[in-house]
């Protein structure tokens, strides 16, 4: 460098001009992630062009839009969607309120603790998925036995982020609110339960990510409506094309409560730095 | 509180005298030796106190005693129940406004108007919206400030309350603290290790050594006071020396 210094003369000149960028380079910009996934998508489909791949058993993007297309207009898709949807939510509520309940027994109090976390630990340790055949001997193949796995697998991420926030809660916070004249169920209000708002979240994304999970495996076993459903149908009839859309919707519905919960955490946890420097200071 | 004996049968009593707060023979420990042994004081209403120690000398956890954040089982002491702490950090809850965290805990419809005017009374009126995480050391610092004056104590105890902060806010806040405390007089327990904190603020100085009060002195100089002054620096002299530093 040949001693150049930004004088308060010229140094304000260089913020507008960064940003008066060109449209295009803008655009560019937001574009740039999406340049690698649709360069694949072209790949795939020049290889079915060409030959290369089965389309039976690896149908081009474009077969698989316009079967999403079919789907979509004969209104079965929706359909499908709703159904397994509807089945996330039940079992995500139930799984959500008895994991924060559980908590908060056992995050408030020892006796609570002593009576509910050791069965709870226990009963984390098997794999909830291990028991399809006795929740289907006990509920049989309607929508009972799904919900119920559902609200199973969901409830222990929530048990556990919960009750690591509730006791990691800072203990000089507790003190200070104690000095202000904050009754214990005030200072669990306002200072624990707060502070154990981040970890809630936490196991919020991973019980979202259990809860589908779950809900493709249990939708494939017995189900006469949903996504998983819509795919064993599929693979009934050799149409792969529809697979791939469910596949597809998975994954979109995946990424929708994702964005659900980052949406929660911009605005729960908007006095944290991180959310604080994005602008969200108001 | 459970823990604060009434030294004389009637609390009205020791309040007609005059005494803010009453300690006598308070023994603590930790399983080791006492920490406290024996700590007999008091201080006047409206008297500010400074008490300086090494470290582990006791002295937060004397502090503690008088919040009531320690239980002292075997302790007399008697302390207002109007009391009001700040601490070496400012202890701001992150999720809740700079207000809302001054106005925690207060009862009453006007809590939001006070709350502003505690927040005023330190220069924070600008901030009163800010989350506490974007506040500087000096402005958290004078918000935790305000929390503890918006209860008007009887007694506030002050935890070394400027250690954290650089030269100029500690100084910037030394003044604000004797502004407030001629303001309002509350008694105060000032903590702290730094001499020339204690000789420009405090009406008398105690020393906390081997578990027992080894200084207790007057500090008679006018206000505002100056560093230079010679009197000023005798004292200085004094107290060092008490703290083993020469």
């Amino acid at each position: 460098m040949s001693g150049a210094i930004l004088t308060r003369a010229n140094a304000p000149a260089l913020r507008p001009a960064a940003a008066r960028r060109p449209v295009w380079r803008r655009v560019n910009n937001a574009l740039r992630r999406a340049y690698m996934p649709l360069f694949i998508l072209a790949v795939w489909q020049a290889c079915s062009f060409a030959g290369l791949t089965s389309v039976q058993n690896f149908p081009p993007p474009s077969a698989i839009a316009s079967s999403f297309w079919e789907l979509l207009t004969t209104g079965q898709l929706i359909g499908n969607i709703l159904v397994s949807l509807t089945r996330v939510c039940f079992g995500l509520g139930i799984g959500v309120a008895a994991g924060t309940l559980l908590a908060l027994i056992s995050g408030l109090s020892r006796i609570g603790e002593d009576a509910v976390d050791s069965t709870v630990q226990m009963v984390r340790t098997l794999p909830h998925l291990a028991l399809i055949p006795l929740m289907i001997m006990w509920f049989g193949i309607g929508e009972t036995p799904k919900i119920t796995l559902i609200a199973l697998g969901s409830m222990f991420p929530i048990y556990l982020n919960l009750f690591a926030g509730i006791r990691g809660a800072d203990r000089k916070l507790r003190e200070a609110a104690g000095t202000l004249g904050l009754s214990r169920f005030e200072t669990v209000l306002n200072v624990v339960l707060p502070a154990a708002l981040p970890n809630f979240l936490v196991g919020l994304r991973q019980a979202f990510g259990i809860a589908w999970i779950t809900l493709v495996v249990a939708e494939q076993i017995n189900a006469n409506a949903g996504i998983g459903y819509m795919v064993m149908n599929a693979r009934d009839f050799l149409r792969t094309d529809i697979i791939f859309v469910g596949l597809a919707m998975y994954a979109l519905l995946g990424l929708g409560t994702d964005q659900t919960v980052r949406f929660l955490e911009k605005h729960l946890l908007a006095w944290r730095p991180q959310f604080l420097s994005e602008g969200a200071q108001r | 509180m459970n823990m604060i004996t009434a030294i004389t049968s009637d609390p009205a009593e020791t309040l007609e005298r005059g005494v803010a707060v009453s300690v006598r023979g308070l023994t603590r420990s930790f399983g080791g030796p006492n920490v406290l042994d024996h700590v007999t004081f008091d201080i006047a209403q409206g008297e500010f106190v400074a008490l300086l120690g090494r470290s582990g000398s006791g002295k937060s956890t004397l502090l503690r005693t008088l919040a009531g954040l320690d239980a002292a089982p075997a302790a007399t002491l008697a302390v207002p129940s109007a009391r009001a702490v700040v601490f070496q950090e400012p202890r701001l809850l992150p999720w809740k406004r700079v207000w809302k965290n001054v106005a925690l805990g207060l009862r009453g419809a006007e809590a939001k108007e006070r709350a502003f005017a505690a927040l005023a009374e330190v220069e924070l009126s600008h901030r009163v919206a800010a989350w506490p995480l974007t506040l500087s050391g000096g402005e958290a610092q004078r918000a935790a400030l305000a929390r503890a004056l918006v209860r008007e104590p009887e007694l506030l105890l002050l935890d070394e309350p400027f250690a954290a902060l650089d030269a100029l806010t500690r100084l910037r806040m030394q003044n604000l603290v004797a502004a407030l405390w001629q303001a309002h007089r509350p008694a105060v327990l000032l903590v702290t290790h730094d001499v020339d904190e204690a000789l420009l603020l405090a009406d008398r100085v105690m020393v906390l050594q081997d578990g027992g009060i080894a200084v207790d002195v007057t500090v008679p100089l006018d206000r505002p006071r100056r560093h230079a002054d010679a009197a000023f620096n005798r004292l200085r002299t004094s107290l060092l020396a008490a703290l083993g530093v020469h």
